[in-house]
């Protein structure tokens, strides 16, 4: 184990990994998870980065007197990445909006039990129930 | 790191909104450090930016605390040890920090490095791999920052006419702050534009220009109120000028086709390839930069205009 | 380059580039039907690419003019090909029976929006097959994935916004799994290219960081395939989509999944590294086993159809999976031919629910009570579909079952076998299940009047359970392709390899 000195940017990245991971699959609340998902994947990107750190090196842009650059491809991965990270996290948060509208709430186990009740409805109840989206197309049946 | 663990155990979502944007920006100077500008200059649009704007903007829509969870933390625990002990496992025998010999460094990289600015042009070797070497991913890219925002707006709908009046604002009415962003919005617009047309020769390019070009219209929205903003910029255009964005992209690519040559290949568009290399990656950039930031304003424009179901 | 060289190309591009047109367009009928076109054009494109590499050659495609380590790389052989053919032939059938649906079931202002994320998951889906490059499996998977969050949340049940977002969480989960995996093998080798991978990790193949690089990608792609335990996002998001985004995602979705866990685990780790030096065949046979047995055991107590379709998915998977892990060739000819004919049935009967849906509203079973006697042609379609599902002859799923049985006899694993007819057993029961309501019970007086779905609806679910009988009994196309593409995963037959 000679070598935990230069693996040090990587257990941070692996500490922080493992808080987002906690936080998404551990917090109830919906915000809250896509927060740790952000986490999650912010800190593979260090990962990444870390990988194409080269001693000594410059930024991969090209300058005169400079010989030793980064390596750029993770970088580009990277950036493609950052990219996914914040489309998924928008798509998320507009899911988050229409779940509050449609439930009331953002807590995972309240949308359970919600959910449950509606699995197994008193019998009159069953039709009412649904549609509740504000953008259900009219009545069920035509 | 704390602020990673403080987020875990916060239950006031505002705060932990705003430690993450700070953990972002954080994140962006660490790669700063790490040589990475593009992507340090990315993760602080993004991250720090874009996504706390667009989190906080949910957070109005829904509940600022979270309640206590009743569930027993110790599964997740165990799947999150697992994982991690995996991962640990995984790097004791990856290469060290900065280590040139590593096989990273050793295989197709330096093509980049070395050949790089001589075939494509241009001295950011980033831009270079991104727009040209790798252009497919960044296509692929803007076509799912073009996803995101159609699946924001099928979800949300496109914000016409939302109900807060002109005049009435998110943060109300602040003097100063109205001077300060009277000044500084040119000055980001403008900044915008020479990150777009720049992106070749320093840090920057197409996705980090749209991405400011946008903040600047946020920016002017957050502070004088609904309703301007939309009038420079309607919400029913922006997604069309996002797939216009994409198509500009993709028939950069239908133009190569055309020429005989390989999807994307740059080099039909000129006599000379490296000119023609040029010439494509400012015209995909353009595609990019484009996409980007109506889609931001989009979503944002989707968020900010809904109003408050209970 | 002639038109046939950018084959490969074009399959992904015309969807993809349809997408934004069908948003610059804005009008329904219009979004329809550029998406028609296009998935037609994706299945012309399948169809002659099949045609190229049936011979087990490879099409190497060229992006940007960059030769492969350097740039990006579409590669195309036989077993992609054949997924290429499932994904596009799918999304034609579905998009032949979307129009009625979609009107019925999405918004006026959104459809042509809608047509564009259902593009866009089509290119996504295609594009992870397609592609000789792993980061660029990433990118096409999310493209994919965004695309079907959205798609599964305009169901109009409000349970579909919480099943997008589990799925969302899920996925998002997997994808960056996968990263991470993709990130390991990198740290290693230093390209990103398929083909460059297979060739240089066997060098570094008996390293920590390769072992944990291939177990990320196992759990991120076992996510995605919805493989057991990792299944439990797909019943809800299948049960509560729109009629023809569950059609589509059951039978191309998981399949592509497969796919990509196929090419990574065979193709890039090789057939040594991933069956026999890790415990993975183990592991995988234990998992298929329990998703078959628990898949199929839950739909038994499911009163939502689409719901209990959905669980028999995740039984189905067990199928795949167990072929795999069966590691011969046999049994990787049953996997590959159970995706071909899984995505047939499954495709049939969910579109027969998607008429169901349009007419009725509804498909809990309750409410389908001699509906057999009133939508005779759909419950048909039902019934084949159903019969199809346990394996009855002359249907496709007896096939299916057929090769896998003969897989697992060749080693003598009678227990496996055993499993199979248990798995076919309860099929039996939950496929009699909505049978006996839709046939035996009388439609009680105070039921609102229902009558046949229209033929729009009815010819393509009708062609894809023609499909299942034709291929139940015309072999030649499908069990050829798969064993030969098997073979040449499994590195036993270079060319022509069937018998």
């Amino acid at each position: 184990m000679n070598g935990l000195p230069g693996l040090y940017n990587d257990f941070i990245a692996i500490f922080l990994m493992m808080a987002g991971f906690y936080v998404v699959i551990s917090q109830g609340n919906l915000v809250k998870k896509l927060v740790g998902l952000g986490l999650f994947q912010t800190s593979v990107f260090i990962f990444y980065i870390s990988m194409g750190k080269v001693a000594g090196g410059n930024a991969p842009i090209l300058t005169d007197g400079v010989e030793v650059y980064s390596n750029p491809l993770p970088h580009v991965l990277i950036l493609t990445a950052i990219v996914v990270g914040v489309a998924t996290t928008a798509v998320g948060l507009a899911l988050v909006v229409r779940i509050q509208e449609a439930y009331g709430t953002v807590e995972e186990d309240d949308i359970q039990a919600q959910d449950d009740a509606e699995e197994w409805p008193d019998d009159t109840a069953q039709d009412s129930s649904k549609d509740t989206g504000p953008d259900a197309n009219g009545s069920a049946r035509s | 790191m704390l602020i990673a663990i403080a987020s875990i155990k916060l239950r006031d979502l505002f705060a932990v909104v705003m430690l993450f944007g700070i953990y972002s920006f954080m994140t962006a100077t660490l790669f700063m450090d790490l040589d990475a500008v593009d992507v340090a200059f990315t993760e602080a649009a993004v991250g720090a930016g874009v996504t706390t704007v667009l989190m906080l903007s949910s957070l109005r829509l829904t509940t600022r605390w979270e309640k206590i969870p009743r569930h027993s933390p110790l599964l997740p625990l165990l799947v999150v040890g697992i994982t991690g002990a995996a991962l640990v496992y995984g790097t004791l025998d990856a290469p060290m920090l900065g280590d040139a010999q590593a096989p990273v460094h050793q295989h197709v990289a330096p093509r980049y490095i070395e050949q790089g600015p001589v075939e494509v042009g241009m001295p950011n070797m980033v831009t270079a791999v991104l727009a040209s070497y790798r252009g497919y991913d960044t296509f692929g890219e803007t076509v799912v920052i073009f996803t995101a925002g159609l699946a924001v707006l099928l979800l949300l709908g496109i914000q016409e006419n939302p109900d807060t009046k002109p005049g009435r604002t998110a943060i109300g009415d602040q003097l100063v702050l109205r001077v300060l962003v009277k000044i500084l919005i040119p000055l980001i617009l403008l900044y915008a534009l020479y990150v777009q047309f720049h992106g070749d020769y320093g840090a920057g390019g197409g996705f980090q220009a749209g991405v400011i070009f946008a903040t600047g219209f946020v920016l002017y929205d957050l502070v004088f109120g609904d309703g301007n903003a939309r009038l420079v910029m309607p919400p029913r255009w922006l997604h069309r000028l996002a797939a216009l964005g994409v198509l500009i992209y993709g028939g950069v690519g239908v133009i190569s086709l055309l020429g005989g040559k390989a999807f994307l290949d740059y080099s039909v568009l000129s006599h000379d390839p490296v000119h023609g290399q040029h010439l494509g990656v400012l015209l995909v950039e353009l595609g990019v930069g484009i996409t980007v930031f109506s889609i931001i304003l989009a979503i944002f424009f989707a968020f900010s205009g809904r109003s408050r179901i209970r | 380059m002639s038109f046939l060289e950018h084959l490969p190309v074009l399959i992904v591009i015309v969807p993809l580039m349809a997408a934004p047109i069908c948003v610059l367009l804005d009008r329904p009928r219009l979004a329809w039907l550029v998406a028609l076109i296009a998935a037609f054009s994706s299945l012309f494109c399948a169809i002659a690419l099949l045609s190229q590499v049936l011979d087990g050659s490879v099409i190497s495609y060229e992006l940007g003019g960059w030769a492969a380590p350097w740039g990006i790389e579409y590669r195309i052989d036989l077993l992609g090909a054949f997924v290429l053919l499932i994904v596009s032939a799918m999304a034609a059938a579905v998009l032949d029976f979307a129009k009625a649906s979609v009107e019925h079931e999405i918004p006026t202002d959104r459809i042509a929006r809608f047509y564009a994320a259902f593009l866009l998951a089509l290119a996504g889906l295609l594009g992870i097959v397609a592609t000789g490059d792993a980061f660029n499996v990433f990118v096409f998977l999310e493209i994919s994935s965004l695309a079907s969050y959205a798609l599964i949340s305009m169901g109009r049940d409000r349970r579909a916004l919480n099943a997008a977002f589990q799925y969302l969480v899920m996925g998002t989960i997997g994808a960056t799994f996968i990263l991470i995996g993709i990130g390991f093998l990198y740290m290693m080798t230093g390209t990103l290219n398929m083909q460059d991978l297979a060739e240089r990790l066997p060098a570094v193949a008996d390293t920590n960081t390769v072992r944990a690089g291939f177990a990320f990608l196992t759990v991120g792609i076992g996510l995605k395939l919805a493989m057991f335990p990792l299944h439990l996002w797909l019943p809800n998001a299948y049960a509560y989509a729109p009629s023809i985004v569950s059609a589509f995602l059951a039978a191309t979705a998981t399949k592509v999944a497969l796919y990509v866990m196929l090419r990574f685990m065979l193709g890039i780790f090789g057939v040594d590294f991933s069956l026999h030096e890790m415990p993975f065949a183990w592991i995988l046979m234990v998992l298929g086993v329990l998703g078959i047995l628990s898949g199929s055991l839950v739909a038994i107590y499911q009163d939502n159809v689409k719901r209990m379709l959905a669980y028999s998915s995740v039984a189905q998977i067990g199928y795949m999976v167990l072929g795999i892990a069966i590691a011969t060739t046999a049994g990787v000819t049953a996997a590959v031919l159970h995706m071909f004919n899984h995505a047939l049935m499954k495709g049939a009967l969910f579109l027969a629910l998607g008429a169901v849906v349009y007419r009725l509203g509804s498909v809990r079973l309750n409410d389908l009570s001699g509906l057999g006697w009133h939508m005779p042609w759909t419950m048909a379609a039902v019934v084949v579909g159903g019969l199809s599902l346990i394996g009855v002859p002359p249907t496709v799923g007896f096939i299916s079952k057929w090769y896998l049985v003969i897989a697992v006899l060749e080693h003598g694993w009678w227990p496996l076998a055993l499993v199979v007819l248990i798995g076919s057993v309860l099929a039996l029961i939950y496929v009699w299940r909505v049978l006996e309501v839709a046939y035996l019970r009388p439609r009680p007086a105070s039921a609102p009047p229902v009558s046949e779905a229209p033929l729009s609806m009815l010819i393509p679910v009708w062609l894809l359970v023609i499909a299942n009988i034709y291929f139940g009994i015309a072999t030649h196309l499908s069990v050829g392709s798969a064993e030969r593409a098997a073979a040449l995963l499994m590195g036993t037959a270079p060319m022509g390899g069937a018998q």
